[in-house]
């Protein structure tokens, strides 16, 4: 048998050939002059598209009656005050804390994990569920994995968990489940977004076939994409194709990793160890079923439970300062632009981040600070 | 976050394979992919975990995201830095060459 060329499609640039994007920009054009609408927004939750459509440049080449906005697609971003704090909380009582990197500088309401640290707190960095147990194998002492992230980042938690973790692990959970705030946002009055661009590898995970019933509660149409420039550009015009037509259907232009089922095997082990509960995301709302918590079953691994967590003594409002104005917020919700918030790039940068939106990787502050998010070349033209 | 990177399967024991990326070998739990993963295979890999076998016809045009990304200033592109991170994930195989 032949062995196919791994990297033909690159060859052919199949996702990135200039031809097939002015196409697809040209088709974007048509529809929203079709839809006759100004502007009509669409709305992705993804970090990662957020910098393909930054990275690119593809603002800049949108109609100006398309408006597409980053929702809350930054997991880390989204981790609540409180849960930063929970964090802090039990690193000041000497328990060694792991956590995803980006969460080391995300404030808390008078400290963040890295503050805690230069106080002499330990907290670890790793990059895996299977590091953190790999640390508290090499520890002799308690050790509380801050887990962040999506569902897709939850599977792993719970496949660790299912493993079964050393005595001294346990798991302080700050994970999210993005459909319930697709709801929520879907539901903002005033908000007007016309469609959502869904993730590919949390619909990897749950499957397209999660957003169904929104799109029928919402008469608001998804489509699921992948993260090549060529990707988002087709996701967008299959997304207007049924705004133009009304069409509140869910479509998957990212069939080479997302089936309408989804990974029925991970989505037990998340729905084995996790149950969604209502919970705050920063700065948005508090969103029913949005946070997955232990199921009872697993309260030994529950770092709430097996500690008595008081974070209250650091919920006390100090001055607020420079935080009173980050407007992280109303970014996350797609009601604002980083570069509505008096802070964005002066006040707060990536190397000094006042909100969360500014400290990952994936938040629309820092790479809209990277990039330059929204290019205005009506000049150049 | 939302990344995964694919990478090749070149050794399976029990629940843990033996991954190549772009010539880094590293380990990646097989706890929670949804389809029998072999030797060859082309699994897309999540903070540790492979969560989905990458059908053939499909291997081409997922790499090549990565292929671009990996080429990147990783200080320059936070694209390319999640792609690392992802990577970093994985655990040390134990005749990996990294």
């Amino acid at each position: 048998m032949a062995t196919p060329d791994p990297l033909a499609a690159f060859r052919e640039m199949k996702f990135r050939d200039p031809a097939r994007a002015q196409a697809m920009i040209d088709a974007l054009g048509r529809l929203t002059a079709a839809i006759g609408r100004s502007p009509v927004s669409l709305m992705h939750v993804c970090g990662s598209h957020e910098q393909a459509i930054a990275k690119y440049g593809l603002r800049a080449m949108f109609p100006a009656a398309l408006r597409v906005i980053m929702g809350p697609g930054c997991p880390v971003c989204v981790t609540d005050t409180r849960e930063v704090d929970e964090g802090v909380a039990l690193a000041r009582q000497g328990v060694h804390i792991a956590t995803y990197g980006d969460m080391l500088r995300v404030p808390g309401t008078v400290m963040s994990l890295a503050d805690a640290q230069a106080e002499g707190a330990r907290v670890h960095v790793v990059y895996s569920a299977g590091q953190a147990v790999e640390l508290a194998r090499r520890l002799d002492a308690p050790v509380a994995f801050f887990a962040t992230g999506f569902e897709t980042t939850a599977v792993a938690t719970a496949a660790i968990v299912l493993n079964g973790l050393p005595a001294n692990l346990s798991i302080l959970s700050a994970h999210k489940f993005i459909p319930p705030a697709m709801d929520m946002i879907a539901a903002t009055p005033g908000l007007a977004v016309e469609g959502f661009l869904a993730a590919g590898h949390a619909a990897t995970i749950t499957g397209w076939g999660v957003f169904e019933s929104f799109a029928a509660r919402h008469r608001m149409p998804v489509v699921v994409a992948g993260f090549e420039p060529l990707d988002i550009l087709a996701g967008l015009v299959k997304l207007l194709e049924l705004v133009r037509d009304g069409t509140p259907a869910v479509a998957n232009m990212y069939p080479r990793c997302v089936t309408r089922a989804g990974n029925l095997r991970a989505q037990e082990a998340l729905w084995t160890v996790f149950e969604p509960v209502s919970g705050r995301w920063r700065g948005i709302a508090d969103i029913p079923g949005g946070n997955l918590a232990f199921r009872d079953t697993f309260a030994g691994v529950d770092a709430r439970r097996r500690f008595a967590l008081d974070a209250a003594p650091l919920a006390s409002p100090a001055s607020p300062g420079l935080a009173a104005a980050c407007l992280c917020g109303s970014i996350m919700a797609g009601i604002s632009s980083p570069t509505d918030c008096p802070l964005f790039g002066g006040a707060c940068t990536p190397e000094s981040p006042v909100g969360a939106c500014m400290v990952s990787s994936e938040g629309t502050c820092k790479i809209w600070h990277q990039y330059g998010g929204y290019p205005d070349l009506g000049d150049m033209a | 976050m939302c990344l995964g990177v694919p990478g090749k399967v070149v050794a399976i024991d029990g629940n843990c394979a033996t991954v190549d990326f772009w010539g880094v070998r590293r380990q990646v739990l097989l706890d929670v992919v949804d389809e029998p993963v072999a030797v060859g295979d082309y699994v897309l890999n999540h903070v540790g975990y492979a969560i989905r076998r990458i059908p053939e016809s499909e291997i081409g045009e997922t790499l090549a995201l990565f292929e671009e990304l990996l080429a990147q200033d990783e200080a320059a592109d936070l694209m390319a830095s999640d792609v690392r991170a992802e990577i970093a994930g994985t655990g040390a195989a134990p005749d990996g060459d990294s």
